[in-house]
């Protein structure tokens, strides 16, 4: 294959890593807006969603669709539903006090990722797609007859990825309008801008952080149920989101929404096309590197506001 | 003689007889244990008394012992300049590193030293011709000794980890009741009042994070030396997680809670992994407890309540 179409499959790849990593990114981003907590366990909560993934899609056993949908309604569900009782029964308690909720949470990570060892083994296992028809792109090139068009061998997408990218777009404009648009939300933005004046304001606090800490690992599970007919469900498969995840929310800014689907798209896409073209250790320690050094020199992110 | 130095004196002396009395089994444990607690003392140093939460201390211990090991390995050194060698370059990393990430604070103090350690992590596997990866490389038993002391014995590493260990913790023992330790201390309860009383904070944070790090690069050099092996696995997060988990169990800012939580947390994930593969759990279920039940640990808990002069 010549540069050009190697670059465009590099960057449809790409598009579909950041739409994931979006979703995932996403979660810890809301958690860490509203409550200013760092969730280090929310790699684990993706993981469950694909573990999950998978024992809906096998227990039903029927066609692959069926199975896909069960999947993408019951996981977010039950991995929210865990984490919500997670935050009343640890995070409470420890009063969010920032280091010991991180010490705490690297705790979950454990039983979590542990847990799920001991009872889902140590196999990966797949989930099958609902479609997956494959999709020649063409490419245009200059020719002897000016522009044409020709389907370079190697050149395509299946349909399943496509439709990931678009899914994870549709739940994010649903996650911006529930947080711009509803009660719901506009009680979210509330309590993240001053949660003691919320508080005064009669806003049950403590639900709205169980809410939250809840929707921000069913995001990271809707990014996982989508994710598991392409990747299969591992209980090792947190380790990698958790790391981008993190270096998406700090590049976006801690807590900045937009600045988050920005950094997810930008990550997203040279991740893939990175690890096309060279070692992929090598730009993972380029990429851990300069994250680091985006927190040492602005801690504020590339897109962030300085503290006022 | 003083109550801290006569109390660490004793525990010294119980673990050499320690040697004598226990079957091979666990004085070989002990051996390991007493290694793991210098590196806890070592990560004790900055989060039990600067307050400096690290979660990149694998980075320093690796540091330590790829020194030692790489040098000796590929540049045929001895075990003494070895040593040296991974002194510096332990030192040499605290330094960089603790000079970049001392310009955040809190949560981004966190995540920093965490990216730098897994920096590091995949600089071992990058570099997979030397380090061999997460395979490791084993140090052959010829070149593993002192002075003629042969440290694959298990007498000879029983007692050059306690020679480090005492070392380790007599040095600890004095620094943290020096004026230095007591400026680390005051910048941990209040930083703020610190840099308002005329210390140079950020100088002194950095001081405490290049000697805990040098100490945590012993504890790893020791560790190749002693049990002949150098590998990635020592660079990897759960490295990072371990000194932190001894120190909260055995409790932050006392010298002896590193040494009473690596015995801890070593005798149950040994008692565990003989259960299940999935021993981390049990580390997992140990945080989160401390975290909810126990935050000052057991020594901690120990001094609040009853013993005061506990150091």
């Amino acid at each position: 294959m010549d540069f050009g179409p190697h670059l465009m499959l590099a960057m449809l790849e790409g598009a579909v890593t950041a739409a994931i990593l979006a979703l995932t990114a996403m979660g810890l981003s809301v958690v860490f807006g509203v409550m200013r907590v760092v969730n280090v366990a929310h790699g684990e909560f993706y993981m469950l969603g694909a573990v999950i993934a998978w024992f809906v899609a096998s227990t039903l056993g029927t066609h692959p669709a069926v199975g896909f949908v069960a999947a993408l309604v019951i996981a977010p569900l039950l991995v929210g539903a865990l984490a919500a009782l997670i935050d009343i029964t640890v995070l409470q308690r420890i009063g969010y006090d920032p280091e010991r909720t991180i010490v705490a949470t690297i705790g979950l990570l454990y039983i979590l990722q542990q847990g799920t060892l001991m009872t889902f083994g140590p196999d990966a296992r797949p989930v099958a797609p609902p479609f997956n028809t494959r999709l020649a792109l063409p490419f245009a090139e200059w020719g002897e007859n000016g522009l044409a068009l020709y389907w370079p061998w190697g050149l395509s997408i299946t349909s399943y990825k496509l439709f990931v990218i678009a899914a994870a777009a549709v739940i994010l404009i649903a996650l911006w309008l529930f947080m711009t648009r509803t009660r719901a939300g506009l009680i979210m933005r509330a309590t993240q801008q001053d949660s003691a004046m919320a508080r005064a304001f009669g806003i049950p606090v403590a639900k709205v952080y169980a809410l939250v800490f809840g929707l921000g690992a069913a995001l990271a599970a809707m990014g996982a149920v989508l994710v598991v007919p392409i990747q299969q469900a591992h209980y090792l498969m947190g380790g990698d989101p958790l790391l981008l995840s993190f270096i998406v929310v700090i590049i976006g800014g801690l807590g900045s929404l937009p600045g988050t689907v920005i950094a997810a798209l930008l990550i997203g896409m040279s991740d893939g096309v990175i690890s096309v073209f060279f070692s992929p250790t090598l730009a993972k320690i380029l990429a851990t590197l300069a994250v680091a050094m985006v927190l040492v020199f602005r801690p504020q992110g590339l897109l962030g506001k300085k503290p006022q | 003689m003083n109550r801290p130095l006569a109390l660490h004196l004793l525990v010294i002396a119980a673990l050499a007889a320690a040697f004598f009395v226990l079957p091979d089994y666990h004085s070989g444990n002990l051996a390991r244990i007493m290694v793991l607690a210098v590196y806890a003392m070592g990560y004790n140093l900055a989060f039990g008394y600067t307050g400096l939460l690290s979660l990149g201390h694998a980075l320093f211990f690796a540091a330590g012992m790829y020194g030692l090991a790489l040098s000796m390995q590929h540049l045929s050194l001895t075990a003494i300049p070895a040593l040296m060698v991974a002194l510096i370059a332990s030192a040499l990393v605290a330094g960089i590193t603790g000079a970049l990430a001392l310009r955040t604070r809190g949560v981004a103090f966190m995540i920093v030293t965490l990216m730098f350690a897994q920096a590091g992590y995949l600089t071992a596997l990058y570099f997979v011709q030397y380090t061999r990866g997460d395979e490791g490389f084993v140090l052959p038993q010829a070149v593993r000794q002192i002075a003629g002391v042969d440290l694959s014995s298990a007498m000879g590493r029983y007692f050059a980890a306690l020679i480090l260990f005492s070392v380790t913790l007599l040095i600890i023992g004095a620094l943290v009741r020096a004026p230095f330790g007591r400026t680390l201390i005051a910048i941990r309860e209040n930083e703020a009042r610190a840099t308002m009383l005329g210390y140079d904070v950020q100088r002194r944070k950095w001081l405490a994070l290049v000697a805990s790090g040098t100490i945590s690069g012993m504890a790893g050099a020791a560790y190749a030396l002693l049990f002949g092996y150098a590998g990635a696995s020592f660079a990897a997060v759960p490295y990072s997680i371990f000194p932190l988990l001894y120190v909260l169990l055995g409790g932050a800012g006392t010298t002896l809670g590193p040494l009473v939580g690596a015995v801890f947390m070593f005798y149950l994930i040994d008692l565990s992994s003989g259960v299940t593969d999935a021993y981390m759990l049990v580390a997992g279920v140990v945080l989160v407890l401390l975290t909810l039940f126990l935050p000052q640990g057991l020594l901690g808990t120990l001094r609040k309540r009853w013993v005061p002069w506990l150091p």
